[in-house]
């Protein structure tokens, strides 16, 4: 048995959408944006209009850490690097950060791609979008 | 409004206690409080409990447990959580209870069991007072989280891995003498900065432990007090609460805890003191780097001087803070450190000083609650 929801197919189910593409929330009301998506706007309230938002996927890291103890489903994967991107719709979102450890610092360009989170002990895949590093010049 | 005491104090050696259970640990402590404050349990009219996660021990439902195991039944009881901040907000309920004239004599404990599971397993359960969709799908852990604290606040401010770990060495130090701290060992800065890195910066010795025990607080309206003639008691001036956003993501800034900072307002305005009138401060350094956040966002020191503080060995002027040895050397059993931590500030207060506070932080900052406390010696007039 997993020891952890997060690994749960009905869990992955309900939220693909927002994990596989980064679709957040834009109130119509005052502006503001949110990823991960939020039904009602902290701002607004229920004055708010939330509607769906695509981010571009992409930003800077705003912060990052390098994991040696890893939750499971996670084990194979150590070490591995998470930050908080600021995306460059000035929203801070949470994700693993792929590319060349010694290459990732705050304030280094990254760009969503689609990569494979977690396995769990059971087998369930959880996919989901990481940030790679944007290799200065190349783009 | 009513004036309201805290009356006796008890708890239980905190480490890893093989040999007793969730329930030998609450009643324990509980005993010990109900001795302390010198009245029969019979006096008891309700009972809060902080208790983070039944996923440490399977068991749920603590309160009517621990209500049933004191003996105090069929009296309320009530378990209170808010993730490691669950004792304080235990705590704050408890008083609310005599505050709103329902009840004179309440006790306010905490308890978590976190070793009869294994690692993987308590990992899991201290993950879940984060968001778990979006934070623990990713593959953070609360170290993680915490980690990224740290290398916010040292690009912001300059804070050094030597800072962070001299929170840690000071706080091993003043646990030598705690009897009930899981650590009385002294550590240099490099034992820290040797010690494996769990999630970059933050080292093993940057981290609080996995530990059980329990801690609980008789607290009495003034009139009970009068009534059962209680000699010293610590007067509890001011209690704030506040929250923040669960995810990390969600806040407009990463190196301070509005939640924090609001609390204490709160309780300062309520206590009609500030932050220089504080002599003990016990806080949240769940991580090294939360003692630091702490120590700003108390108004301890200004915002990204905290390093520079913890170097002057934790005493600013007035302020000792973490002066039993914090969460670091006294161990963190997640639902008993809110109640710990009074525990201790009452023990100083009924000895020396007029002002104590305690910082408990629940998750990464969304939940704090402050308290202060004050002794014979801050009742004016």
């Amino acid at each position: 048995m997993p020891l952890s929801p997060i690994s749960s197919i009905p869990v992955a189910r309900r939220i693909i959408k927002n994990r596989y593409r980064l679709i957040g929330s834009l109130c119509e009301n005052c502006k503001s944006m949110f990823m991960p998506p939020r039904i009602i706007c902290p701002n607004c309230r229920r004055k708010g209009r939330m509607k769906e938002y695509e981010f571009s996927g992409e930003g800077e890291i705003y912060s990052f850490t390098i994991l040696n103890t890893a939750p499971e489903g996670f084990e194979y994967q150590k070490p591995y690097v998470v930050g908080i991107i600021k995306l460059r719709e000035g929203v801070l979102f949470t994700s693993q950060i792929i590319g060349k450890v010694e290459s990732i610092r705050i304030g280094k360009r990254v760009r969503a791609v689609f990569r494979k989170m977690s396995v769990s002990e059971d087998g369930f895949i959880n996919y989901g979008l990481k940030f790679e590093v944007i290799d200065e010049g190349s783009s | 409004m009513r004036k309201i005491a805290i009356i006796g104090v008890g708890q239980t050696k905190f480490g890893e206690e093989w040999t007793k259970s969730l329930r030998d640990l609450a009643i324990e402590a509980g005993i010990k409080a109900i001795e302390d404050a010198k009245i029969e349990g019979k006096e008891i009219e309700a009972l809060y409990i902080g208790n983070m996660s039944g996923i440490f021990t399977s068991q749920e439902h603590l309160a009517a447990l621990a209500a049933d195991m004191a003996g105090l039944n069929p009296i309320p009881s009530i378990r209170c959580e808010a993730a490691c901040a669950s004792g304080s907000v235990a705590f704050r309920n408890a008083y609310l209870s005599i505050l709103s004239g329902q009840h004179d004599i309440v006790m306010a404990a905490g308890a978590e069991k976190m070793t009869d599971i294994v690692d993987a397993g308590a990992l899991n359960a201290l993950m879940s007072a984060g968001d778990q969709e979006w934070e623990g799908f990713v593959g953070l852990t609360f170290a993680g989280l915490y980690a990224l604290i740290a290398r916010r606040h040292m690009h912001e401010f300059g804070t050094t891995q030597e800072q962070l770990a001299l929170v840690s060495v000071n706080n091993h130090k003043n646990a030598l003498k705690n009897e009930y701290a899981q650590f009385r060992q002294e550590i240099t800065v490099e034992d820290v900065l040797s010690s494996p890195i769990i999630s970059d910066p933050l080292h093993l010795l940057d981290c609080s432990p996995i530990t059980d025990g329990a801690a609980a607080i008789i607290l009495a309206s003034e009139e009970a007090i009068k009534r059962l003639k209680i000699e010293n008691p610590i007067w509890v001036l001011g209690v704030g609460q506040a929250s923040a956003p669960l995810a990390l993501h969600d806040r407009k800034s990463l190196t301070r805890f509005d939640s924090t900072i609001i609390a204490a307002r709160k309780a300062y305005s309520q206590a009609k003191i500030s932050a220089k009138d504080i002599e003990y401060a016990e806080v949240h350094d769940c991580f090294s780097i939360n003692e630091i956040l702490a120590i700003e966002d108390l108004g301890f020191c200004e915002k990204g001087e905290g390093g520079k503080f913890v170097e002057k060995n934790g005493i600013n002027e007035v302020v000792k803070v973490n002066s039993t040895g914090g969460l670091k050397a006294i161990g963190h059993p997640v639902g008993a450190t809110g109640i710990r931590q009074l525990c201790d500030l009452t023990r100083i207060l009924r000895e020396k000083g007029k002002y104590g506070l305690a910082q408990n932080v629940g998750g990464s900052g969304s939940t704090c609650v402050v308290t202060i406390l004050g002794s014979k010696d801050s009742i004016k007039g």
